[in-house]
């Protein structure tokens, strides 16, 4: 393997972990602060890629779909909250997993019934679609270097919201005492309700970016969740910064796993979480 | 234990002298689904373990007949279940060593992890037939000697085979949640450090029952295998997963009547939302009603049929799980 070559697989490897982590901590964040299982969280990533696909086959541009995207997005996150995942805060966990497996199987079939079963190509963006030289026969796609940037933007927007911030201070005190919080009149219900948004935004907007790509086709979110289930696993439930050190733990493990060990790529995620049970079952950053 | 299961197995031996095609074969894999749906209610409604990948050993059952089955020709159920079973039990125990250092929202999301491991096994290895599976052309046989004792390619043998493993399970199952053991895991599920006091070796316990588990998973799956006649990566996908789980919650989990209900409830159902002459256009689009009926049962019927069973003084519930 010469270096341009690994050069490119590291890239890869790096731009497949930070899109999982824009999942990842989504999902980590609703669990950690609101307690909730979300298995329907790979179905809001799917909700992105189809918005992305229609809306710029409407508007004929993808930077204009994503931009009207996520709004919606968000406050499709917003009303499901409200209206469904309030219900279950303080449900017993089997409730949870059955009432999310019930929302896969109706926006599957929504998905069906407005977009259809086909397979669709998304546009990149004019200005992003041209690639950078690498040797004289590899070169390296701008999309997913622009890619790569806007995810670490988005973490790093993230880690300055949690931690820096006046609102992201009541969030991280709701997570350790819900009841303690509302007395002390903070509206403990609006910051449930915008965590949510948050986390459904943040896995749409995923597959919005990624719709070039991966293109977009039925079934896409649940590929996507179960990797991001392994990521949360790994690095610890409702630790972003673990949602952060796995998901690049990951990205890079399968990218390079495909190139080198193609038979067995696909067990190697799973290897590496029960490696990581055996030895630290709460995860690298998990409170044990 | 009263004779009303007695009762309704008798009922259900006579169903052959009634109908003889379709809805036979319903009914088959109705019980079918009732033995699987038990072996997760040993694990969820008495053990406390809530696993969304039990599908695996369902799967891996059907894919082990395919596998030792001779391509044209039948394989002695003899020993070819129990080798199925026995797959399983090892698969679990070793799945099991791993996934019970987690708990509750880890043990979810690793045992689903796991199952989700063995379908990308199936799916993108040739060991299976890949992603289009592989055929098994002929039923099981049950000889003795040389005398066939039961010809499995018959629907009503196939169907009462079922329906004695079925009441077989139902019956061990009763037994051993009646033992000392299952009064044990009981106390696990409600008070988990309780009983580490009390001196039980909880681990010990629950991979028992989670073993145990498995093998009786891959009882169910693999005669659902044979019934079929074939597998492929579906039969362990996570939607068989959340499927059976949804057949404990619906009859109502810690009460293994009620594995049976569900199991009843929700297969019956899936045929009358995908019929086509009653619902039409609306009927291939069966899986929106059913998503939408999962979560009013999970918002409003957390004890499933059999707690509203209870509710009108029916019959008390043996065990209620406790939120």
């Amino acid at each position: 393997m010469d270096f341009a070559f690994f050069l490119i697989q590291l890239l890869n490897g790096l731009q497949y972990g930070l899109l999982l982590f824009l999942v990842a901590s989504g999902l980590t964040l609703i669990f950690g602060i609101m307690g909730i299982v979300n298995l329907a969280h790979g179905s809001f990533y799917m909700v992105g890629a189809y918005l992305a696909w229609s809306l710029s086959s409407l508007t004929g541009s993808l930077t204009a779909a994503i931009l009207l995207a996520v709004p919606l997005t968000v406050m499709l996150g917003m009303g499901l909250e409200r209206l469904l995942f309030r219900h279950l805060y303080r449900r017993d966990h089997l409730y949870q997993v059955l009432l999310t497996y019930g929302l896969i199987l109706v926006f599957e079939e929504l998905r069906s019934v407005l977009w259809g079963d086909d397979t669709h190509g998304v546009a990149v963006p004019a200005l992003l679609s041209y690639s950078i030289p690498l040797t004289d026969n590899l070169s390296y796609p701008v999309y997913r270097l622009a890619i790569s940037g806007v995810c670490l933007l988005l973490a790093a927007a993230l880690y300055f919201l949690i931690q820096k911030t006046r609102l992201g201070m009541m969030i991280r005190a709701g997570a350790s005492n819900r009841d303690m919080v509302q007395s002390l009149g903070i509206d403990i219900k609006l910051i449930y309700t915008l965590v949510f948004a948050l986390g459904i935004a943040l896995a749409a907007f995923a597959g919005m970016i990624n719709a070039p790509l991966s293109s977009v086709f039925p079934n896409m979110g649940s590929q996507v969740l179960i990797i991001c289930f392994v990521v949360v696993v790994i690095g610890g439930i409702g630790s972003v910064k673990g949602a952060m050190v796995a998901s690049l733990m990951i990205g890079l493990a399968d990218t390079f796993g495909q190139v080198l060990v193609p038979e067995v790529a696909g067990m190697i995620v799973y290897v590496l979480m029960a490696v990581v049970l055996v030895w630290r079952p709460e995860g690298l950053f998990g409170r044990g | 234990m009263n004779t009303l299961p007695f009762l309704v197995a008798g009922l259900l031996a006579l169903f052959p002298l009634v109908e003889s095609t379709f809805y036979l074969q319903l009914l088959t894999k109705v019980l079918i689904m009732a033995i699987f749906a038990m072996s997760l209610d040993l694990l969820v409604g008495y053990t406390g373990l809530v696993s969304f990948g039990h599908a695996a050993y369902f799967g891996l059952a059907g894919y082990a007949i395919a596998l030792m089955a001779p391509q044209y020709e039948t394989v002695s159920l003899w020993w070819s279940l129990p080798a199925a079973m026995g797959v399983c039990a090892v698969f679990a125990f070793v799945i099991g060593t791993l996934v019970l250092r987690t708990r509750g929202i880890y043990f979810i999301m690793v045992t689903l992890a796991f199952s989700q491991m063995l379908f990308f096994i199936f799916h993108d290895t040739k060991i299976g037939g890949g992603s289009d599976g592989i055929y098994i052309y002929a039923k099981p046989s049950m000889n003795l000697g040389d005398v066939q004792l039961l010809n499995l390619e018959k629907l009503e043998n196939f169907y009462w085979l079922v329906l004695v493993l079925t009441v077989a399970v139902y019956l061990l199952l009763h037994r051993v949640l009646g033992s000392t053991f299952g009064r044990a895991l009981l106390g696990i599920k409600v008070n988990e450090h309780r009983m580490r006091a009390l001196g039980f070796p909880v681990f010990r316990y629950q991979l028992a029952s989670f073993t145990f588990s498995g093998a009786l998973a891959g009882m169910a799956g693999y005669l659902a295998a044979a019934q079929y006649g074939f597998v492929n990566p579906e039969i362990l996908s996570w939607h068989q997963s959340g499927a059976v789980l949804m057949m404990v919650i619906l009859g109502g989990m810690g009460t293994l009547y009620g594995s049976v209900i569900g199991a009843f409830a929700f297969v019956l159902l899936q045929e009358v939302l995908s019929n086509q002459a009653w619902f039409g256009i609306a009927a291939k689009h069966w899986q929106l009603a059913m998503g939408i009926f999962i979560m009013l049962v999970a918002l409003y019927l957390p004890q499933g049929l059999a707690g509203l069973l209870q509710r009108f003084g029916r019959k008390p519930v043996v065990e209620v799980a406790d939120e």
